[in-house]
């Protein structure tokens, strides 16, 4: 009894890790894999840099959104035509913007994304030297002839 | 190091008060149009910037989708007057939720549209029970003229100028608002 359920275990355990490498490899249909495997390693590293424009934050590989299948069909047409990956993923920008990238582009914008903590920093330095420079305590003015009246009258003893 | 530094003058010391002041000013006058035009619709945090934007219609030509005659690129080029370009699907919900805004907008423009990945009967039978905004239906059974308009879901809408040259998009569902405060006042200046 207890054999017939191990064995029966041990058989669905077989199953799941014999079905895992279609559920971890990025293309839910094998078919639609191109049949040149250097090709296809080709067109999932592309794919792997786009972003899937439904989910946003899954890129068209892992995705397994109807307009993902759809770009991921593309990608494999533009491979399979011999295009570099510099135009594939041109062809995308021009569509879908640099948003569409993963790994966005050296922008100006970007550029001041990165710099911005570095530029912080310095604005804070120049700041903090200048506050450490200025003395701490300017003598005050002195004092006018009525104000030195009035200090007299309050200090006298009573 | 000379000690008799004056301190700063009043109009200085005025100056370094109203700055961080008119920094969190501004900053919340920003916020704020930001969030009225979430709760509107003229902004929306998640819209892809469409690169597609004040450049010609994509390279297309779509079947008919009955009830109407499809439609192509070289038709939208050869316009003289605005026309609004409307990507939908009778699977679609937002897109049921829409048609009633598309058909008060018909009269004043006319909206040609693209069935997104979608059964002719099916597409059929949505634009009949709508009451069809639609001047013109061209389908697009794979949805690969969509990539070529850079369309990322249904409903999505285009405006489309003279000559064929995208003046307007909106990935997001047409509203009255976004009619009366985007849409009417493109198309008139459009018109001239």
């Amino acid at each position: 009894m207890t054999v017939r359920i191990l064995r029966r275990a041990l058989l669905a355990l077989t199953l799941c890790l014999a079905l895992l490498p279609l559920v971890a490899g990025a293309v839910d249909d094998p078919s639609e894999m191109l049949p040149d495997p250097a090709q296809e390693q080709r067109a999932e590293a592309i794919g792997a840099q786009l972003r899937c424009l439904v989910c946003q934050n899954e890129s068209i590989e892992d995705s397994s959104a109807d307009l993902a299948r759809d770009l991921r069909h593309v990608v494999r047409e533009h491979v399979a035509k011999g295009e570099s990956n510099k135009q594939v993923m041109d062809w995308m920008v021009e569509r879908y913007g640099n948003f569409i990238r993963l790994r966005p582009p050296l922008t100006i914008g970007t550029l001041l994304l990165w710099l911005m903590p570095v530029l912080a920093l310095l604005v804070g330095v120049m700041v903090a030297l200048r506050a450490f420079r200025r003395p701490r305590t300017s003598a005050p003015p002195p004092l006018t002839d009525a104000e030195r009246a009035r200090l007299d009258d309050l200090t006298r003893p009573r | 190091m000379n000690n008799t530094t004056p301190p700063p003058s009043p109009t200085r010391r005025r100056l370094l008060m109203a700055t961080p002041l008119v920094l969190a000013g501004a900053t919340g006058v920003a916020f704020w149009r930001m969030l009225s035009g979430m709760s509107h619709g003229s902004f929306d945090p998640h819209d892809i910037h469409a690169p597609v934007l004040n450049k010609p219609v994509p390279d297309f030509a779509l079947p008919d989708q009955p009830p109407s005659q499809g439609f192509g690129a070289a038709d939208l080029r050869a316009l003289r007057t605005p026309v609004l370009v409307n990507y939908f699907a009778s699977w679609c919900i937002p897109c049921v939720a829409e048609m009633p805004t598309l058909n008060t907008l018909k009269a004043q423009v006319p909206i040609w549209g693209i069935a997104y990945k979608d059964k002719p009967e099916h597409a059929l039978g949505f634009v009949e029970r709508a009451g069809n905004p639609y001047a013109r239906i061209a389908a697009d059974r794979d949805g690969l003229a969509a990539i070529d308009w850079g369309v990322s879901g249904v409903p999505e809408t285009f405006l489309i100028g003279p000559g064929g040259i995208i003046r307007w998009h909106s990935a997001s569902p047409i509203t009255e608002e976004l009619i009366r405060t985007t849409i009417l006042p493109l198309v008139n200046r459009l018109k001239q």
